[in-house]
């Protein structure tokens, strides 16, 4: 079975500086990936280069179900229209709108009206606090909040891929908590594949299927979720527990 | 630096420098008057370029201080008898304290709003020059004619005399020479730190303990101080002031200036200078009829070439160069 | 007392022109967070094509329509030609290519058509029912042609998905990419509607001041004054703004100060009532986390 995305020698610049060195890693269609590492690895950077946000050579190899289509080159708008949903760092709400109105957005590319709606009403009952804030501005959520408001507004676009930055930053535990069991429960269900940028690298293994780890922009070790978890001497030595 | 680096840049310095003083005796007098008008409109744009590039307050307005710092030097010299060269302080002094003023309402507004602000201000200063009750002051609508200092010394250099303009050159050029060191003494220390950060994140500045309110007032008053200098100091190259000469388009040429020169940058303020006194002329050659639509053209072209102005395209080509040697 | 309502209703017949100014530099900023400074020299030179063509013998509202048409057009244009380019410059980049084109558009108008000032009709009748003590058939009719417009934008944006990914697409371009928007087309979009509104005005104003290319100058600031009083991002505000700044611009000049300072005053207390509300009268307060 074909994978879902294929990167090959991905290399990511900004500017003239490069910060991904022939990076490989592919993601299957229905799973969670996760990529860990340190700050500065380059983990937010692989979510940027998969939307062409920042400058990329290489291949990135999408079989989104349309065959297989090639990322790189393309607008950051292009991919989104292709099923690439991105949840990124700092969450990235339209702060002056009201949260309907993010998640309105969030299906902007679609023509299915009553499944649109039908999708809001989804996300209200998944988020009961947003209900409550429906007509607020964005801007005044907590940051919790703010955290569902994203990660709803992403999935109104019914993503074949989602991808998600860092979402435990800046949450309290029991928010962590919460968010992340609707994301086990958002992959089970509704079969979204998903790729996972996080430095919680506990709270990742114990969610994805399989897991990368970057180190300075290169792939230092890959495999399934669990086996890097049960592997002490590479827990220690790369995660640091 | 290496060694080697540091002798080439005392070598063009110094050339750099003697061809500064050679220059007025290569050119004619007319030339020199431009010149001299390049040094003036380089130290109004240092001046906004301390408030608008690295402080990030737009001021569409600056032509009222350059005016208030010319009328003052004009009414000091006509009225008062004040030799020329003591109005300069003078007109820095009264600059800053209304600089100071205006900071404060500026406070509350930004962006747009500010740039709206001042801009009536630019509007207001014809008007108010005009008005009949300061007449007698200012010389309303005719405005006031100055005499040009005569050079205290005469001599002759390559065969031409030190004329009025030649004399008021090389008086510019030091005074030039020292507000550009002034600033540049400001702005590498805490306060150069203190203008940017309030520019790029004030709530963090504040609470790292600067006083908003009263830093950004100064800064508007010493970018003001610096603007009426030069205009105190434009008041004595043209020997005339009037109210017409300082209309809503010297505002709007000064930021010209400062974006051409490049925001945040010292040097800068000498290429915007050089800007807006000659690209005019250049636009005025090309076409008699439609020159406004040569200017507009240039501009915008020239914002294509250097958006980051002519010291960012610099910095910019400096990084390729020392990307390709490290490389 | 008939005086005083005689002013009132003469500064509201010119807020009117102010206000669809103002509409129209609103409209450029919700879509580009950018002033277009050289929003009235488009307007202007808009209606000297109108004018133009009815020279040529085109019925009014032909003409009027066309015009609109190809302004929408021309703005779209000018933002993927000219603006694309410097897109991720700096703000003032920006404004200084503004400026060039406001020169640009100022001298093209004057190059095409001369500078002889120009009567521009109205399509209004002066001995129309509608007319009465206090308004001209034209004032109403341009307030009827206004408040149109102004229906239309509000439910443009209010209900239209394009409306508010245009919203999005200027408040943050980032998110709005990765929602699928075609940043750089609603900008285009933004500009294109701007440069309609300004037709629409420039097309109100001539038959009152009468057309010649510098038309449009002392208007674009009471325009921008009135947006600015009415709050940036509000498309009913700065109508409302730009007739409260008529009112005050002939109030001004008939009691207090004398024409050539009321231009001065009107700034004066317009950028007071913003140091006290800093948002505009009915600006939205936007609130952002530190």
């Amino acid at each position: 079975m074909a994978k879902l995305l294929d990167a090959k020698k991905l290399c990511a610049f900004y500017g003239p500086t490069q910060v991904l060195f022939d990076v490989d890693f592919s993601i299957e269609a229905g799973q969670i990936t996760t990529i860990l590492g340190a700050n500065g690895a380059g983990k937010t950077t692989t979510l940027r280069a998969l939307c062409q946000v920042v400058r990329t050579t290489g291949s990135l190899d999408f079989n989104g179900g349309d065959g297989s289509v090639q990322l790189v080159g393309k607008a950051t708008e292009t991919v989104v229209r292709m099923g690439v949903a991105h949840v990124p760092d700092g969450r990235g709400t339209f702060t002056a709108l009201s949260v309907e109105d993010n998640l309105k957005l969030g299906a902007y590319v679609r023509k299915d009206r009553a499944e649109v709606a039908r999708d809001i009403d989804k996300a209200y009952a998944r988020f009961p606090r947003l209900a409550e804030r429906r007509h607020q501005q964005a801007g005044t959520l907590s940051g919790g909040e703010q955290q569902m408001l994203a990660i709803s507004r992403a999935l109104m676009l019914r993503p074949t891929l989602l991808l998600l930055d860092e979402p435990s930053f800046g949450l309290a535990p029991l928010i962590v908590t919460e968010i992340f069991r609707i994301m086990r429960t958002i992959n089970q269900e509704d079969g979204v594949s998903m790729l996972l940028v996080e430095q919680n690298a506990n709270l990742a293994l114990d969610l994805a299927h399989h897991a990368y780890l970057l180190e300075t922009g290169t792939v230092a070790l890959s495999g399934p979720a669990q086996t890097i978890k049960n592997d002490e001497s590479v827990r220690r030595a790369y995660l640091g527990y | 630096m290496k060694p080697l680096d540091r002798k080439w840049v005392w070598f063009w310095s110094v050339l750099l420098l003697v061809g500064l003083l050679v220059l007025p005796f290569l050119v004619k007098n007319y030339r020199v008057f431009q010149f001299n008008l390049v040094l003036v409109y380089a130290i109004a744009i240092l001046g906004l370029n301390i408030l608008t590039g690295f402080n990030g307050q737009i001021s569409l307005g600056h032509g009222a201080f350059y005016a208030f710092g010319a009328y003052t030097a004009a009414i000091l010299m006509d009225k008062l008898g004040v030799p020329y060269w003591a109005t300069l302080p003078a007109a820095f002094v009264v600059c800053f304290c209304f600089g100071f003023l205006v900071g404060f309402p500026a406070l509350r507004l930004a962006g747009h709003y500010l740039a709206l602000a001042t801009f009536a201000l630019a509007l207001a200063v014809p008007q108010l020059l005009k008005y009949k009750g300061i007449e007698g002051m200012t010389g309303g609508v005719q405005g006031l004619v100055l005499t040009k200092p005569e050079p205290p010394f005469s001599f002759r250099f390559l065969d031409q005399p030190l004329s009025a303009d030649r004399w008021l050159y090389f008086f510019s050029l030091a005074v030039a020479g020292l507000m550009f060191l002034l600033a540049w003494n400001l702005l590498r220390g805490r306060v150069g730190r203190a203008l940017i950060a309030v520019r790029d994140h004030p709530i963090a500045a504040t609470a790292m303990g600067i006083n908003l309110p009263v830093f950004k007032s100064m800064t508007f008053g010493v970018s003001a101080g610096i603007t009426g200098l030069a205009g105190a100091l434009g008041a004595i190259v043209v020997a005339f002031v009037s109210p017409d000469s300082f209309t809503v388009n010297l505002s709007i040429f000064l930021l010209v200036g400062v974006v051409v020169g490049g925001l945040a940058s010292i040097p800068g303020a000498i290429f915007g200078g050089i800007f807006i006194q000659f690209v005019p002329n250049i636009a005025d050659e090309i076409s008699k009829s439609a020159p406004a639509a040569i200017y507009g053209l240039l501009l915008i072209g020239f914002m294509y070439l250097l958006p980051m102005g002519v010291m960012g395209g610099v910095y910019k080509f400096w990084m390729r160069m020392r990307t390709k040697t490290a490389g | 007392m008939e005086a005083f309502l005689h002013q009132i209703f003469s500064g509201l017949a010119n807020g009117i022109i102010y206000g669809s100014v103002a509409l129209a530099l609103v409209m450029i900023y919700q879509a580009t967070h950018h002033i277009n400074f050289a929003q009235g020299e488009m307007a202007t030179f808009s209606t000297f094509i109108a004018w133009a063509l009815i020279q040529a013998g085109w019925p009014y509202w032909g003409a009027f329509f066309f015009t609109v048409a190809v302004s929408f057009l021309g703005g779209l244009l000018v933002q993927r030609i000219v603006l694309r380019p410097i897109e991720k410059a700096p703000v003032l980049t920006n404004v200084i290519v503004f400026i060039g084109l406001l020169l640009i558009f100022n001298a093209m108008s004057g190059m095409l058509f001369d500078h002889t000032i120009k009567s521009f009709a109205s399509p209004f009748p002066k001995d129309s029912v509608l007319a009465s003590k206090y308004f001209s058939a034209h004032q109403l009719g341009s307030a009827g042609v206004l408040l149109v417009v102004l229906v239309g934008l509000f439910l443009f944006f209010k209900f239209t998905s394009v409306g508010l990914a245009m919203r999005a697409a200027a408040q943050n371009p980032d998110s709005a990419k990765l929602v699928g928007i075609r940043v750089s087309w609603m900008l285009g979009l933004g500009w294109g509607l701007a440069a309609a509104i300004g037709a629409v005005a420039g097309m109100m104003v001539a038959p009152i001041v009468f057309l010649d290319p510098n038309m449009m100058a002392g208007i674009l600031l009471y325009g921008f004054a009135g947006a600015l009083l009415g709050g940036i991002d509000n498309p009913l505000g700065a109508v409302i703004g730009g007739l409260v700044v008529g009112v005050l611009e002939n109030l001004l000049g008939a009691y207090v100060i004398g024409t050539e300072l009321k231009l001065t005053v009107a700034l004066v207390l317009i950028v007071g009532t913003l140091t006290l509300r800093p948002d505009g009268l009915f600006g939205k307060k936007v609130v952002t986390r530190v």
